[in-house]
């Protein structure tokens, strides 16, 4: 059973190692709707798989976070990505796998998944 | 409705933090001699007047402006009712409110717990500035995370660090086997 022992074991690893007070600035924005039409639609496991992706991939600039209702109810779940000196990107519709392939193309690689943004979306 | 009481929580916790908490208690009771399952969400933030409180069950009502409607609420309320259960919300300005529901443990129409560590690790780990206690009771049995104490253990490392994000899942998917035995709710 994990205790507040081991932690604080990770704790002391990591002091040193970690710019703790590291600048928002300069940083990708990662948003997922989790209002309740949001969390109706799958947003959980999207915002987790964003968040797992982004550690396992070591994506230093980018920080993973929550909102509201962004008001699209029908297209969630919503993830906004918002890049400093960037048009905001708007994925809708998503899930776990979509994800994991924005956290790998696009925070990665630079390139908006286009098939799965508002967009492209014949509204 | 929702389809796991775990998404549930995690919507009913999202108003407190809306509500400026600075605090969240999360209670979960599961009694198979009782055949109930209870979840209470309690917090410290600015709370409702009576006014807001008495439309609060109806669906139609919002104070949002993204939309007309606000579901959350009324879908606990209904899917507690539906299986026998109860509900109440009990709330005053500026001390906070507490939301509870019970189910009918057994009942054909209750909806899974759900991954109930997945909602608390997401609560926890997304706002960072809000402390959280859960307890899950399973029986006799039963653990609480209190993340008071993983501040205090931590210091200024906060909980959205890989390494510390990870520590918390583990804390309570463990944990909470070990009370309920893996049991599927």
């Amino acid at each position: 059973m994990k205790s507040l022992e081991e932690l604080k074991a990770i704790r002391d690893k990591m002091q040193g190692q970690l710019d703790l007070r590291a600048a928002q600035e300069g940083k990708i924005r990662v948003v997922v709707g989790m209002a309740t039409c949001g969390i109706a639609s799958g947003a959980r496991p999207v915002l987790n798989k964003l968040a797992e992706e982004v550690a396992n991939k070591g994506l230093k600039d980018v920080v993973v976070t929550q909102t509201g209702c962004i008001g699209l109810c029908q297209y969630e779940p919503m993830v906004e990505v918002l890049e400093p000196g960037k048009e905001k990107v708007t994925y809708i519709k998503m899930d776990p796998e979509k994800a994991a392939r924005v956290v790998e193309e696009h925070l990665k690689g630079g390139k908006p998944v286009a098939e799965y943004t508002l967009n492209q979306t014949n509204l | 409705m929702l389809t796991e009481i775990s998404l549930n929580v995690l919507d009913i916790a999202q108003n407190s933090i809306t509500a400026e908490a600075s605090l969240v208690k999360i209670d979960i009771k599961v009694d198979q001699k009782k055949d109930l399952l209870e979840l209470s969400i309690e917090d410290n933030g600015f709370g409702m007047d009576e006014e807001a409180l008495s439309k609060v069950c109806d669906p139609f009502y919002t104070t949002r402006t993204t939309r007309k409607v606000g579901f959350g609420i009324s879908f606990l309320k209904l899917e507690s009712e539906l299986t026998g259960g109860e509900f109440n919300i009990d709330s005053s300005k500026g001390k906070g409110t507490k939301v509870y529901a019970s189910f009918g443990l057994s009942h054909i129409d209750r909806m899974p717990l759900g991954d109930i560590c997945e909602s608390i690790h997401s609560l926890v780990v997304y706002n960072t500035n809000v402390d959280f206690v859960f307890t899950y009771t399973f029986n006799d049995k039963s653990f609480t995370m209190d993340t008071r104490e993983f501040r205090e253990t931590l210091g200024d490392v906060p909980f959205d660090v890989p390494e510390i994000s990870s520590f918390i899942k583990d804390f309570l998917y463990e944990n909470k086997a070990e009370v309920d035995g893996g049991a599927n709710i």
